[in-house]
């Protein structure tokens, strides 16, 4: 199962990369379990410097932007 | 734990042809915003005085008129600058200005944070990561604000509407002036050897390290990028842009030149701390204060007194200081403001006196 983290205190941009998320999770039939981590003590375990992030399996793909679907389905089926 | 740092993403096939498609929909695109913008005073023209048939020169037919032009234009100038500035960002990142602001010294660091404030992409819910991030990294406390004081202060819709509205002299005023705030602010701040207001969790924090593969875009992704956040950014403040507008028209067509002389001219001293503290309050709506302001100047408010309103409301804003106080302590805060508020006072003040 992956587990996908959403880094960010709750702006609009990071709700909008969760939808993301979870659409190509649902898009694509994915046994994925998503959080998210609004804590910045916890979110500073990744080498973030600008929200929203992205993390699957504990390694950060990306920061600071919304990837693209492929790009999120990229990394969710690697 | 362990967190390594992730493969870069796969390229679009054939980057050369989507770049040519891209660089041919920006000409395009170039072509028909300037087509709509030479049809504006003319359409605005005939709507009011041969559609509506207001009388010219009468009070409601200027009025009209200078809504029914002003509206066009300024939104189609917002919409491109805004695009155009997306652009320049989407070569920038935090995680590069940070690598560019490493083991500089004040002053020169300073100069620097401020700069890259200005073209880094940065939203305010980002401070407190990137204030970590930064600080961690060993930037000095004084170099770190002066980056997160030009970020807000130099706000684009701002600059978009002091274009338009004021043309290019007052949009670059008021570049330098935001530029020269942030680095001044930032100096005082780190000469102040306030670090021990930082809240001590932040000391603390061992940051992961590396960063997240960045992945070039294409151009087409910039454009596309650029794209949706000018509609993101266009579609928040545009009705605040035309009801600003629609109040600047009445303004400039029902109150009398000169009213405002005596109340916001160079000569009333206290207006430039009055125009200051009522700033506060309006955070972050810099798209419906400037029509209002501009139209304000042409019945006698000074230009000091208008930059220095116009920078207390996008720089100081009341969210951004609860978003830091996760990390500065009160007393750090309050020094933060302090600093801003009276650089951008005697700010206004020397433009009222130059000018």
């Amino acid at each position: 199962m992956l587990t996908i983290k959403v880094l960010g205190p709750g702006c609009a941009t990071c709700k909008r990369l969760e939808h993301a998320v979870q659409k190509v999770v649902s898009d694509q039939g994915l046994d994925a379990q998503v959080e998210k981590i609004s804590d910045y003590v916890e979110m500073m375990r990744w080498p973030i410097l600008s929200t929203p992030g992205l993390v699957v399996n504990d390694v950060l793909v990306a920061s600071g932007r919304i990837p693209s679907e492929p790009e999120i389905a990229g990394w969710l089926t690697a | 734990m362990n967190h390594s740092v992730a493969p870069r993403a796969p390229a679009a096939p054939t980057p050369q042809r989507v770049n040519r498609r891209a660089a041919s929909t920006i000409g395009l695109a170039a072509l028909a915003w300037l087509a709509a913008y030479n049809m504006i005073q003319p359409l605005a023209n005939w709507l009011t005085y041969a559609l509506l048939g207001l009388p010219a020169g009468s009070r409601l037919g200027e009025s009209v008129a200078f809504f029914l032009y002003d509206v066009p234009k300024i939104l189609l100038l917002l919409g491109g600058m805004i695009f155009a500035i997306t652009m320049i960002r989407s070569f920038f990142s935090p995680e590069q200005t940070r690598a560019l602001l490493g083991g500089r010294r004040e002053g020169v660091g300073n100069v620097l944070a401020a700069s890259l404030g200005v073209v880094t992409p940065f939203c305010s819910c980002s401070a407190v990561p990137l204030f970590i991030g930064f600080v961690e990294s060993g930037i000095p406390l004084g170099v770190t604000f002066s980056f997160l004081i030009a970020a807000p202060v130099i706000n684009e819709v701002a600059l978009a509407l002091l274009f338009g509205m004021f043309g290019w002299r007052v949009a670059a005023l008021y570049l330098a002036s935001g530029l020269t705030i942030a680095i001044l602010a930032g100096i005082v701040i780190g000469r102040l050897k306030l670090e021990r207001y930082v809240e001590d969790f932040v000391w603390q924090i061992k940051a992961g390290q590396g960063a997240a593969a960045l992945g070039r875009p294409t151009w087409a992704r910039r454009i596309e990028l650029a794209w949706q956040s000018t509609r993101e950014i266009v579609g928040k403040v545009w009705l605040y842009v035309v009801v600003g507008i629609a109040v600047g028209a009445g303004i400039h067509g029902y109150v009398p030149e000169d009213a405002l002389v005596t109340i916001m001219g160079r000569d009333a001293w206290w207006s430039v701390p009055a125009a200051v503290l009522l700033g506060v309050p309006l955070y972050s709506n810099a798209a419906g204060v400037i029509p209002i302001v501009h139209a304000l100047m042409e019945k006698g408010a000074a230009l000091g007194t208008v930059l220095a309103f116009m920078m207390a409301v996008v720089g100081l804003s009341l969210p951004e200081m609860i978003i830091l106080r996760r990390v500065l302590k009160p007393q750090l805060i309050a020094v933060f403001v302090g600093v801003v508020a009276l650089a951008i006072v005697i700010t206004g003040y020397l433009f009222n006196w130059l000018m």
